[in-house]
């Protein structure tokens, strides 16, 4: 099974996000942004980090590079696609997640680790959680304020759309909404990096391992 | 060369945490009395005439690269 992780000028973590694919038993495969195809992979990994430097805004050049058009092709077949931070913001330029991230509230970049409930289990990443379990993941952003308008919330929390949500919300999105998906449950987006929650040599708190069990085991159904 | 000016601007509803912060800060300075919000300007230099057909491919930029209409407004000015 290959899960493709795409670096971007700019991105962060990506090779943690490959370390932790290959941690949990799949083959990491490296695509870069000025791609053309998906070399075959299984999934797609959006990582982390400051894409073209987050000119303009968030992720807004990112989502027009080479690589991006085969993601929103693959993603629109139904193909697991995973947005972390970044990713997150990257997703939401491109429209295959609504809303769109802004500067958090109290202006500050965050790093902490963060509580999140897990309120959808019904996606391509989050199937191997049970809903409403409480995880601790690595969180670090300085946009990383979920806005949308009234009745997008609506409709998100209506159709059982919002993923995780922070327990003790360190950025002031709105409903608490640390993660969302679409409505085919595939494209999953989040600003806390569970890359950062799966190696045992590095911290005792695995809690991320279950986006990689999830969607090796939604790849293999 | 002409010059077509593209003014992009948070959403009133949106928080503007940039904007608060200009804001605190003249209040710190003396200035009372001002809310500032921040935006972007983009200046877009046009080779050769501005035509209907150009200006309508900037609104069209503007809608879909300069600005994220989710969160932002804008405003052309040729």
């Amino acid at each position: 099974m290959k899960i493709g992780v795409v670096t971007f000028p700019g991105s962060l973590d990506d090779c943690d996000a490959i370390r932790a694919v290959r941690l949990m038993g799949a083959d990491p495969v490296a695509l870069w942004h000025a791609d053309d195809d998906l070399k075959g992979v299984d999934a797609v990994i959006l990582p982390g980090g400051f894409s073209y430097g987050d000119y303009l805004r968030s992720g807004a050049i990112a989502r027009f590079s080479p690589v991006m058009d085969q993601v929103i092709t693959a993603a629109g077949k139904g193909m697991p696609v995973l947005g972390i931070c970044n990713g997150f913001q990257i997703l939401c330029e491109a429209r295959l997640l609504p809303g769109a991230l802004i500067r958090n509230v109290g202006r500050l970049f965050t790093a902490i680790d963060t509580r999140l409930r897990v309120e959808s289990t019904s996606t391509a990443w989050t199937s191997a959680y049970e809903t409403g379990a409480e995880i601790t993941i690595a969180l670090k952003n300085g946009e990383g304020n979920y806005q949308a308008d009234a009745a997008t919330v609506e409709r998100l929390e209506g159709d059982g759309r919002v993923v995780f949500r922070y327990l003790d919300n360190p950025n002031g999105s709105v409903s608490d909404i640390a993660g969302i998906t679409n409505e085919r449950g595939n494209v999953v987006g989040l600003m806390p990096h569970p890359e950062h929650n799966v190696d045992d040599a590095i911290t005792a708190n695995l809690d991320g391992r279950g986006f990689f069990q999830s969607v090796i085991a939604t790849l293999t159904a | 060369m002409a010059l077509v000016v593209v003014n992009v601007m948070p959403k009133p509803e949106i928080l503007d945490p940039q904007g608060k912060a200009v804001t605190g800060a003249l209040k710190r300075l003396g200035h009372h009395g001002f809310a500032v919000r921040q935006g972007k300007r983009f200046e877009i230099q046009v080779d050769g005439e501005i035509t209907p057909a150009r200006l309508d491919e900037i609104r069209q930029f503007a809608e879909s690269v300069l600005a994220n209409t989710v969160i932002e407004n804008f405003e052309v000015v040729a």
